[in-house]
């Protein structure tokens, strides 16, 4: 007999690959956060005085906020001082300089990852920084790189190497007074990559870095920024997972991007952080502010996120278009299962003359998950003859989730044109019925049809993501029907 | 090929099907006719798996393996297709991609190995020029923003591809206008083997102009009343289902 409705709340049997855990020698912050810490931080990162300064205003300004409770999740409160803020593989002094010198286990978690750090083995066209923990552990093809005048490097080195673009971008996008979460990374933050094109240049190749928590009972407080010089053009994607543990952990990250005159950034994100068991227990919090600033006319930033994992995703990948005739796109497919909460969404702010913004988004939820839309759209007076448009779809797999869409829009200027376009769709029996009746497993019909729901966005992720996205769909579908 | 005995079934607790006996066999057309509210969909559905149904007696029998123990999707590999009444719509699926998920789930199913991209697209190409269709249709999500005629159309280019040993037909001829009538008959027509049957359930006799049955057979209230040549079709639309309906009453 087909899948009934009852099968299909027949809810789950998740298979999470990339559960396991690297046993390391590390070292590892007790659990705490006062200034002390923030001190031994960023001591041990070797930072200049003005990072110290800036980290120790954002954690004060910190101490002043309270955690943000309008968004549509339900979690207990955080203790703060029962995390570590900083846990890293032991190395050598001055850490590895190849990757010979690189724990051969973190290369084998890599490698296990499917993310071989070995340039050899990588895609032929993508540069990959691989973060594990609280620091980078290697960056590829940075000699090819440099060549083309690309950095591309941890945000820990850049710290030391290019103090001036630092100073001049870092908190220019994401303040750190911003909000509850961006204060506390900009206070502890700990690596995550920089990149900088210079004017004119076309990066050469995808760049990507890839998170990986690893040590139990710390917080990834990733930091990202990324500079588009004028006319510049460069591809970045960010892949993550953890290992399954029965305790929450915290990832709060902001990555920061600024794309000057007739820049492009394009950004694609494949979140796969551990979600939780199926009973939601465990999985990651991310807890995560990413936003744009389109500073230059013409420029261009472009967001895709798949969003797969945690238990809890609080996330809002968002545009300034302040230049004239700039424009920001957000295509975001996020997949919640199980117990598994998504508030996420996007930002547009409109303030540049004829600027632009398109909005798509996908939302699934099957199981007894909660998958929120939240997005704004604000144009200001100065912003004339803008242009929004809006999509956003949901999509319910059985009859214990819930999709929720929560659209604002502000609009000062009489000449804007916003769009907004919704809709929630459930996957019905009778479509399973006829994919089985076709020869598909109820499984694979579950996964085509989400795929298919999912086809605006995926065709905007670079062709290898695109296929890994389509791949974790299925996997995170698994045991979504009986 | 097929043996239905004394096939009881309910849906909750009324009784639908209340001994339903048939047997067809390879090669044959068996045409289910009936008035709404016989059993007619119920029956093309029990066999193809559909959900919601109880089997409370009798058995079914498709080449030599209980037919009712399996799960729809085992008995789409094992060759039984269901041509629907009312097509679904999946949108951002492409009618391609789907076909050829199925024909290689099939395949995979009977021990075969994956069919090749190109040969798979030349498959594809002569059964849409037979069904007089637009390449175009292949590309577009399955059945979104066809028309009745389309959709039916897609259902007889599925069965051309996959080709299934028992087809079920359901109703395949409403909605359709005359024109699309027959393409779609001829379709069927061309499909038709010395070891592939047809069930074919409708409520006209308008379909059986075009697709010429072997038996046509006559469901009321649960039971086959009364089965005869293709000639019983004529008789049938001539004096309409009341005179099968008393004549069983008068029995």
């Amino acid at each position: 007999m087909s899948a009934s409705a009852q099968e299909i709340n027949n809810l789950i049997s998740q298979d999470y690959k990339q559960g396991f855990v690297t046993e390391l020698e590390t070292d590892t912050f007790p659990p705490g956060l006062d200034e002390a810490v923030i001190h031994r931080l960023s001591k041990i990162k070797n930072e200049p005085e003005f990072m110290l300064e800036y980290r120790l205003k954002a954690f004060r300004h910190w101490q002043t906020m309270k955690s943000p409770e309008w968004a549509f999740v339900n979690f207990e409160p955080i203790d703060y001082q029962a995390i570590s803020y900083y846990s890293a593989p032991k190395r050598k002094e001055d850490g590895p300089k190849s990757l010979d010198e690189i724990d051969p286990q973190i290369l084998e978690a890599y490698k296990k990852l499917g993310i071989p750090l070995d340039e050899q083995e990588r895609l032929a066209g993508v540069a990959v920084d691989a973060v594990f923990d609280s620091v980078s552990v290697a960056t590829t093809f940075k000699g090819k790189l440099k060549d083309a005048g690309v950095i591309f490097c941890p945000i820990s080195e850049a710290l030391r190497e290019h103090p001036d673009l630092i100073k001049q971008y870092l908190g220019s996008v994401v303040p750190h007074t911003d909000n509850y979460f961006a204060a506390l990374n900009a206070a502890v933050f700990t690596d995550g990559s920089f990149v900088y094109i210079p004017k004119g240049v076309r990066c050469p190749m995808e760049l990507s870095t890839y998170f990986r928590i690893n040590a139990a009972n710390t917080g990834q407080f990733e930091r990202t920024l990324i500079i588009a010089d004028e006319g510049s053009h460069v591809s970045y994607l960010e892949g993550c997972t953890a290992p399954m543990r029965d305790e929450n952990q915290l990832h709060a990250a902001v990555v920061e991007l600024v794309a000057m005159k007739d820049a492009v950034i394009k950004y694609s994100t494949v979140q796969n952080w551990y979600p939780g068991d199926k009973n939601g227990l465990g999985g990651i919090y991310n807890f995560v502010t990413k936003r744009a600033d389109c500073r230059g006319e013409n420029s261009k930033v472009s967001w895709t996120q798949v969003e797969t994992g945690s238990a809890i995703t609080w996330k809002y990948p968002s545009c300034v278009l302040t230049g004239d005739n700039s424009t920001g796109e957000f295509y975001s497919v996020a997949l919640t299962n199980n117990y598994q909460q998504a508030d996420t969404g996007t930002k547009m702010i409109h303030i540049g003359k004829n600027t632009s913004s398109t909005i798509i988004s996908k939302g699934i939820s099957a199981g007894r998950a909660q998958n929120t839309y939240r997005g704004l759209v604000k144009v200001l007076k100065s912003a004339e003859n803008a242009r929004n448009y809006t999509q956003c779809d949901s999509l319910l797999v059985g009859d214990k989730c819930g999709a929720h869409t929560f659209p604002y829009i502000e609009v000062k200027q009489p000449s804007a044109q916003v769009e907004h376009e919704a809709t929630t769709s459930k996957i019905s029996e009778d479509q399973l019925f006829f994919c089985q009746q076709r020869g598909l497993s109820a499984e694979d019909a579950v996964s085509m049809i989400v795929n298919g729901f999912c086809k605006e966005v995926f065709r905007e992720l670079p062709m290898e993501f695109a296929v890994e996205a389509q791949a974790l769909l299925g996997l995170s579908l698994e045991g979504s029907v009986g | 090929m097929l043996q239905i005995k004394d096939l009881h079934v309910s849906v909750g607790d009324k009784a639908i099907l209340k001994g339903i006996n048939l047997e067809i066999k390879p090669g044959e057309i068996h045409a289910i006719m009936g008035p709404n509210g016989s059993g007619k969909s119920t029956l093309s559905h029990i066999l193809s798996g559909k959900s919601g149904y109880t089997v409370t007696g009798g058995s079914v029998t498709y080449q030599g393996k209980d037919l009712l123990d399996m799960a729809p999707e085992i008995r789409a590999r094992e060759g039984v297709f269901l041509a629907f009444q009312y097509p679904v719509e999946i949108p951002g699926v492409s009618n391609i991609y789907l076909l050829k998920a199925a024909l290689n789930s099939i395949r995979k199913h009977q021990g075969q190995s994956e069919v090749d991209a190109m040969d798979f697209l030349t498959l594809v190409k002569d059964k849409v020029r037979l069904l007089e269709m637009d390449e175009k249709f292949l590309y577009r999500a399955v059945n979104e923003g066809f028309s009745g005629g389309e959709k039916k159309r897609n259902e007889i280019l599925q069965m051309a591809i996959l080709e299934p040993k028992l087809c079920i037909m359901d109703e395949t001829d409403s909605g359709l206008d005359i024109d699309a009538l027959k393409i779609v008959s001829e379709g069927v027509n061309s499909l038709r083997s010395a070891d592939r049957s047809f069930v074919m359930v409708t409520h006209y006799q308008r379909l059986l102009d075009y697709i010429k049955p072997d038996f046509v057979h006559v469901l009321a209230h649960g039971q086959i009343v009364k089965s005869g040549g293709a000639e019983l079709a004529l008789e049938l639309e001539e004096k309409g289902y009341s005179w099968v309906e008393v004549d069983q009453a008068a029995a």
